[in-house]
């Protein structure tokens, strides 16, 4: 019994916004099973008192001061856009045809 | 004038002040070894002739002028693709980044460049830094100088293999679970991870934002601490920057001298899948070391043996986040954008077409691990081991000054050899891994060359968090003992590598 299905591995590549093939469905979905083999090794670890780390260092929120800073211009902006339009990014549309 | 590549950076800036050589002149020696080795090596993505000889003449210009320099002004370095530079094309060695060029420098590149220090170019690496061997590149493998067939670690291997080419004296890499460390293991070149937060993420394209830290690479461990100087110390643009002076990382490699230091050598890295060669030079060192009066105990970190499991889920779990931005529409590749599919869908096409079999990986994994239903089991249960790993770190700095362990289970493997099994390539970082999710400060040294294969073998040091000095200070040590047994550094038995013209 793996522990991770195809079908989910496609799910979760749907919910990842990656299109799979077949053939590497094929080929990724036994690998994330070894892999979640290995990981799921966290589970032997006994830590139900232990509170979690989630940086190495103990910081707080970090404020600046809010005063204005010298930022991008449009166009350094739109540099690397792969499409533009009246100096704003072009976008695939976003709504679905009903 | 002997061969300008072959000298550390110290020496190149002694040429320079004393008026010997020009940073034109060095700068230009450089390119031309690039330009002869660099086809068999591919340490470089891009070279930035123009660019980097500009940067020489304008520090030229300012030494002739009589002005103030830094102490590294004119020396060249080669620049892991990771982090941005202004107008210079920015790959992180993905497809999805082909062509990109950031409209901003990066902090470190910013330091950089206020330092006089020359960039010559952009080094290869595994995409997203994700991997050990620079196989996950988009733009092909790069090769280790020792040996050709062999990989020259990851994810920083171009900058690993430029320095042992001989290619620059300097490198900037970035350390997320051992990608400056096990690369300068595997090149026998000195590799630093500072402490996290000691070095700016800021232009750095994020892998995993709780342990990504830029650090110095370097053929000596002065060179080493001159650049950390030149790059570390507060970012007010990176939220988690140490707002604390910088460690006298230069004072103690200087110094070396490790009489009464208690050195701890962790039991728990070595043993069962660690190669005989690495260990015997590893142990070797340790004797070296107490030879020279440091008091050496064993010292256990009983959670260091899911440290690996731990990080394979934060690690991916933070980038399955960070990758996200990937999405086809401010910058980067678009495909399929042809006036009948939705945003989504371009998206979608975009990244199978843009990212590489490890990425996807990861990201996959990284949204299983944080899905409902599964994000206490795995990511909230990794977190909990973080904290176990930390403690443990800090219990053993309760009786020693600085542990010690092998950097790499292993030399540097051939090429190919575990590209399509995960787990083997993900072994590569055992040793490296801990300092990262405990944040400290960790650095590998050459210490010398494993029987079996004649490869370089590295010398692990880890230290408290902002003791970054301690890794110099007892690298700097080994250094010069090894180098009087050995009469210089382990890379002058490196094999000279063949030249194109």
């Amino acid at each position: 019994m793996p522990s991770i299905t195809r079908e989910e591995v496609a799910h979760l590549a749907r919910l990842a916004r990656i299109e799979l093939s077949d053939d590497e469905l094929d080929h990724l979905a036994p690998q994330l099973d070894q892999i979640i083999g290995l990981v799921g090794q966290v589970s032997q670890v006994a830590a139900d008192d232990i509170p979690p780390t989630s940086h190495a260092l103990p910081l707080t929120n970090v404020m600046r001061a809010d005063e204005n800073v010298p930022c991008l211009t449009p166009e350094q902006a739109l540099s690397g856009a792969p499409a533009q339009e009246e100096q704003r990014f072009r976008v695939p549309r976003i709504l679905e045809e009903d | 004038m002997s061969d300008l590549t072959r000298k550390t950076a110290a020496e190149l800036a002694e040429l320079m002040t004393s008026g010997q050589a020009s940073s034109v002149e060095i700068t230009q020696a450089h390119l031309d070894r690039i330009a002869a080795v660099d086809g068999d090596v591919h340490a470089f993505l891009h070279v930035d002739t123009e660019g980097a000889l500009a940067q020489a003449k304008a520090v030229d210009e300012k030494r002739t002028a009589g002005q103030q320099l830094s102490p590294l002004a004119g020396v060249p370095l080669a620049l892991k693709d990771v982090l941005t530079q202004e107008g210079v094309p920015t790959t992180a060695g993905s497809k999805i980044l082909e062509g990109w060029k950031p409209p901003y420098d990066s902090t470190v590149v910013q330091r950089l460049k206020a330092a006089g220090i020359v960039i010559l170019g952009k080094t290869n690496m595994d995409e997203f830094a994700m991997g050990s061997s620079t196989e996950n590149s988009a733009y092909g493998t790069t090769h280790n100088p020792w040996d050709l067939a062999r990989i020259p670690g990851g994810s920083g291997g171009g900058s690993s293999a430029a320095i042992s080419a001989y290619e620059a004296p300097l490198a900037i890499g970035t350390d997320t679970g051992g990608s400056i460390r096990q690369p300068g293991a595997f090149t026998g070149t000195v590799g630093v991870k500072p402490t996290y937060g000691g070095t700016s993420r800021y232009g750095l394209i994020a892998l995993a934002s709780s342990l990504d830290t830029p650090g110095p690479c370097a053929r000596t461990t002065l060179d080493a601490a001159l650049l950390h100087e030149a790059i570390a110390g507060y970012d007010p643009m990176d939220s988690t920057s140490i707002n604390q002076p910088v460690p006298a990382v230069v004072e103690a490699a200087r110094n070396g001298d490790v009489a009464g230091l208690r050195i701890g050598v962790v039991k728990e890295l070595g043993g069962e899948g660690y190669q005989p060669g690495v260990e015997a030079r590893f142990h070797e060192a340790v004797e070296l070391l107490t030879k020279l009066g440091a008091e050496v105990v064993e010292v256990s970190c009983p959670h260091f043996e899911y440290a690996l499991p731990a990080y394979y889920l934060i690690l991916p779990s933070e980038a399955s986040s960070n990758l996200a931005k990937f999405d086809a529409m401010r910058y980067g590749l678009r495909v399929g954008d042809d006036g009948t599919n939705s945003a989504e869908k371009v998206t979608s096409l975009t990244r199978e077409a843009g990212f590489g079999a490890e990425v996807k990986r990861r990201i996959i994994l990284g949204t299983h691990a944080l899905s409902s239903g599964y994000y206490d089991a795995y990511y909230g249960q990794a977190q909990k081991v973080r904290t176990l790993i930390a403690r443990d770190f800090a219990k053993a700095y309760e009786q020693v000054d600085v542990l010690v362990s092998p950097a790499t289970p292993t030399t540097a493997f051939a090429i190919g050899d575990r590209i399509d099994d995960p787990i083997a390539m993900y072994k590569n970082d055992l040793c490296t891994i801990p300092s990262n999710l405990a944040g400290n400060a960790a650095a590998s040294f050459p210490c010398g060359l494993a029987d079996e294969d004649g490869m370089p073998v590295g010398f692990h040091v880890m230290a408290p968090v902002m003791r970054d000095d301690l890794c110099y200070q007892v690298g700097a040590a080994l250094e010069s003992a090894l180098a009087e047994q050995w009469g210089g550094v382990l890379m002058t038995k490196a094999p000279e590598l063949e030249v194109t013209r």
